[in-house]
């Protein structure tokens, strides 16, 4: 095994790892791919909608032969309080018929996205932990795994967010609490029929609902839940600063007391607990962004910091798959010009901005900081329940003209004018 | 804390799959310092997977063996209190959902 040069060593088979491996041995490179998991997506987890359109460009049959849970046709936003909720339920015929955003499990995906390199002629390596980078100078020539190393004319970083091989090599620091979140979800198992009626959707069609306010007891995060094809999977996502910072706070108890909620719980009413995991999520933005090359590596995916929240949608695979295709056809180019150096590979870095992924993370580089307001995890909830339950209880004192309603449940609640201009403010600008 | 229907963590990791490494655990805890800087029910607390169980001796246990690996702790808590890595080659959780 010493011997043996590889052109690329991709280390970690999630979507951005899979996608830059099928396309570099598609493209003629002599790639391997070293997946910490026994089986391919056993260490992953799916934190949500997958906005799939991106795979079609490296599998046109995506749509048709991946393993596909429900095509989400009906988003909800969710403001939860502990005794009311208010809902923006948006549904639209357009969505199911583009297919563009669906729902998946990780251990079906994953092992698809495998199936697809090794077609392509990618060595894959399962169950294999790396657990260091080899260099040759400041070059990074390869990896070890126990006694054995691996050597490459350039190493792929795609391990995830605890990146371990971006850290190693210096590129990356680990990220701060501030710019992490932890996500605890079940897997609950329901018939397909009940989850239709329950969510009402139409067959082969799914939900996915975004929750702030009380499913974190007001700390920074959110609740989420989506629709399987015979599970759903629901849970929270609660920043790590937050969760430092509050002695009560347990991660766990968060999570069981937002599937106790009753508005909550009757979605699961039935079901049997498949799966309970836990997942970090890096939520910095574009600040995390950094430096992603060095000489002989290239860091994508997760590893890379790349993910977004905007409060209505969390996206994380997409932006992967993206960062995976830009790397590859970076490193196609290298691989003709024989030139792994930094200054080579910075063409990663120049295609990734191009491309919608990188030009997202830009477009939402404020979306972190408009999420830090404590305000979106409570207050801002409560008052929208409070305004409606003055239009709709009558308790036969008579009514008030809306504004003035509004006055009074302004008044009733704890926002400050120059917050909640500065939240809108930010919140325009963010999103 | 209050009883949930989807039964205690613990029965609920029951039904993951696990490879234990019984030889080697992937987190090593310096009690020494937990005591010292009162971090057991930090611990106990950040946990999804409640690996880590406060002692009376201010200490905490390691239950490396029901690890979700998602390293929480490892961000969460100072350099001087644990050692953490991934477990090793093919061992550890192996989610069947994901």
């Amino acid at each position: 095994m010493e011997d043996e040069i590889f052109d690329a060593i991709v280390v970690g088979g999630g979507v951005a790892g899979a996608v830059c491996a099928y396309k570099m041995a598609a493209s003629g490179l002599e790639v391997v791919l070293i997946e910490r998991g026994e089986t391919p997506g056993s260490k992953n987890l799916s934190g949500g909608v997958f906005y799939c359109d991106v795979m079609s460009t490296v599998f046109p049959e995506f749509l048709e032969e991946a393993p596909l849970e429900r095509v989400i046709s009906r988003n909800c936003l969710m403001f939860l309080n502990d005794d009311s909720h208010v809902m923006i339920d948006y549904a639209d015929r357009r969505l199911a018929g583009s297919s563009n955003a669906v729902t998946v499990l990780r251990a079906k995906l994953d092992q698809w996205l495998i199936d697809k390199c090794e077609e392509a002629g990618v060595m894959v390596m399962p169950g294999i932990r790396v657990d260091e980078l080899i260099r040759d100078g400041d070059r990074i020539v390869g990896v070890k795994a126990g006694d054995d190393e691996l050597r490459a004319r350039v190493v792929v970083a795609a391990d995830g967010v605890n990146s371990f091989c971006a850290r190693s090599a210096g590129i990356r620091r680990a990220p701060t609490p501030d710019q992490l979140a932890v996500g605890v979800k079940s897997v609950i198992g329901l018939d397909p029929k009940v989850i239709e009626e329950r969510f009402g959707v139409n067959e082969g069609e799914g939900a996915a609902y975004a929750v702030v306010g009380s499913c974190t007891r007001g700390l920074g995060g959110g609740g989420f839940v989506y629709t399987n094809t015979d599970s759903i999977s629901i849970g929270v996502v609660i920043r790590l600063d937050e969760l430092k910072a509050h002695s009560w706070a347990s991660s766990s108890q968060i999570h069981d007391d937002f599937l106790a909620h009753p508005e909550i719980a009757r979605l699961l009413e039935g079901g049997t607990l498949r799966e309970y995991g836990c997942h970090l999520v890096a939520e910095g933005g574009h600040a995390m962004r950094g430096t992603l090359v060095a000489d002989g590596l290239v860091v994508i995916g997760d590893a890379a910091g790349l993910t977004l929240n905007t409060g209505f949608t969390v996206r994380g695979m997409d932006l992967a798959a993206q960062s995976g295709i830009c790397a590859a056809e970076t490193l196609v180019e290298a691989a003709a010009n024989d030139d792994f150096s930094a200054a080579g590979l910075a063409a990663y870095e120049r295609r990734l901005d191009e491309s919608f992924a990188g030009r997202d993370m830009i477009t939402y580089a404020g979306a972190p900081d408009f999420l830090e307001s404590p305000r979106m995890y409570g207050a801002y909830g409560q008052l929208a329940a409070d305004l409606f339950f003055t239009i709709y209880r009558h308790d036969l004192t008579p009514r008030r003209h809306l504004v003035g309603q509004a006055r009074a449940a302004w008044r009733k609640s704890p926002l400050r004018l120059r917050d909640v201009v500065s939240d809108v403010w930010k919140g325009v600008r963010a999103l | 804390m209050s009883s949930s229907p989807w039964g205690t963590v613990t029965e609920r990791l029951a039904r993951n799959r696990y490879t234990v490494d019984e030889a080697h655990p992937h987190i090593v805890v310096n009690n020494d310092y937990v005591r010292r800087a009162g971090l057991a029910s930090f611990f106990e607390r950040i946990c999804p997977a409640h690996v880590y169980t406060a002692r009376d001796d201010g200490g905490v246990d390691v239950e490396y063996a029901a690890c979700l690996e998602c390293g929480t702790c490892l961000a969460l808590a100072p350099a001087q209190a644990l050692v953490w890595h991934y477990p090793r080659s093919g061992c550890g959780i192996g989610y069947r959902e994901g």
